[in-house]
């Protein structure tokens, strides 16, 4: 049953990750991606990491792409297809993505990984929360701040660079030059 | 782990994955959609350090956690990537990759 579920999750990856790099509709695009980011979800649930499901529905389904989608509606026209990209450079593209691929599979195919693999449990939320916040050996504190600190700056970040002009017209010279064409 | 599937059909699913978002970073000419290519790409390897951890070491949680950095990293690199589209849109009136030439103002 696991092995279906798989196979079917796997096809529908794939195609619309390719349909959300070629279609030539930015909207449609973007929807696409949405469900290969769903699919990646059910890739979660199917090996019991729920909490990280959770969040790749929460976090990408309902954060990143409708950030995609304002961004999108805020730029172009709904209808406004993509220009074509010259056939040379698809080929070229094509090409070096199937060479780089050739060469992931053959180093995953020729290293050794154990036969049977050690018995597993799913990855529990609290077991997440006390790595995240032991001090000892292996623990990831430094790291979590150092990722809270780095969303603060991000939010301000992207405050401020939305804003832009605003910000410089109060009294910097700069803003003749900011405002221009 | 699945049931039935070994670590090689996941690992070949993603490397899929991630060489699909490498051609779209190559051949697409917009920012958003160079973009969503990199969210495929973070992506796949998110998928691969649960992966791995979960086949190989299931009493280790260091994969876990660093898929959820690295979920938080990509929301992070979106949101300030999308207020600078937006802003260079209101300047240059295009996010064409060809049209951004100037990274000042």
């Amino acid at each position: 049953m696991e092995t279906i579920i798989f196979y079917i999750l796997a096809a529908v990856i794939i195609l619309f990750a390719v349909a959300s790099v070629t279609s030539r509709k930015i909207l449609r695009a973007v929807v696409y991606l949405l469900f290969v980011l769903i699919g990646i979800a059910g890739l979660y649930f199917l090996i019991d990491y729920n909490f990280l499901a959770a969040i790749q529905l929460t976090v990408y389904g309902g954060g990143i792409i409708v950030l995609f989608i304002f961004a999108v509606l805020l730029i172009h026209h709904v209808e406004l297809e993509l220009e074509k990209t010259a056939l040379k450079k698809k080929l070229i593209a094509g090409l070096l993505s199937a060479a780089g691929l050739a060469v992931t599979l053959w180093a995953i195919f020729t290293y050794q990984f154990p036969e049977t693999y050690p018995a597993y449990t799913s990855i529990e939320v609290a077991d997440i929360g006390l790595i995240l916040l032991s001090y000892e050996d292996g623990g990831f504190i430094l790291p979590f701040e150092v990722i809270s600190v780095l969303l603060v700056a991000v939010m301000i970040g992207a405050i401020i660079v939305a804003k832009g002009k605003k910000l410089v017209e109060d009294g910097s010279p700069k803003s003749e030059e900011g405002s221009k064409i | 782990m699945i049931a039935g599937i070994s670590i090689y059909e996941i690992l070949t699913l993603t490397s899929i994955l991630f060489f699909i978002g490498i051609y779209g970073f190559f051949t697409r000419e917009n920012l958003i959609t160079v973009l969503m290519s990199v969210e495929l790409i973070l992506n796949a390897s998110a998928v691969n350090f649960v992966l791995i951890n979960t086949y190989l070491y299931p009493d280790l949680l260091q994969g876990a956690v660093f898929s959820i950095f690295i979920v938080a990293l990509a929301a992070a690199e979106t949101a300030l990537a999308i207020a600078i589209i937006i802003n260079l849109y209101k300047i240059i009136y295009s996010v064409e990759v060809k049209d951004t030439e100037t990274m000042k103002y």
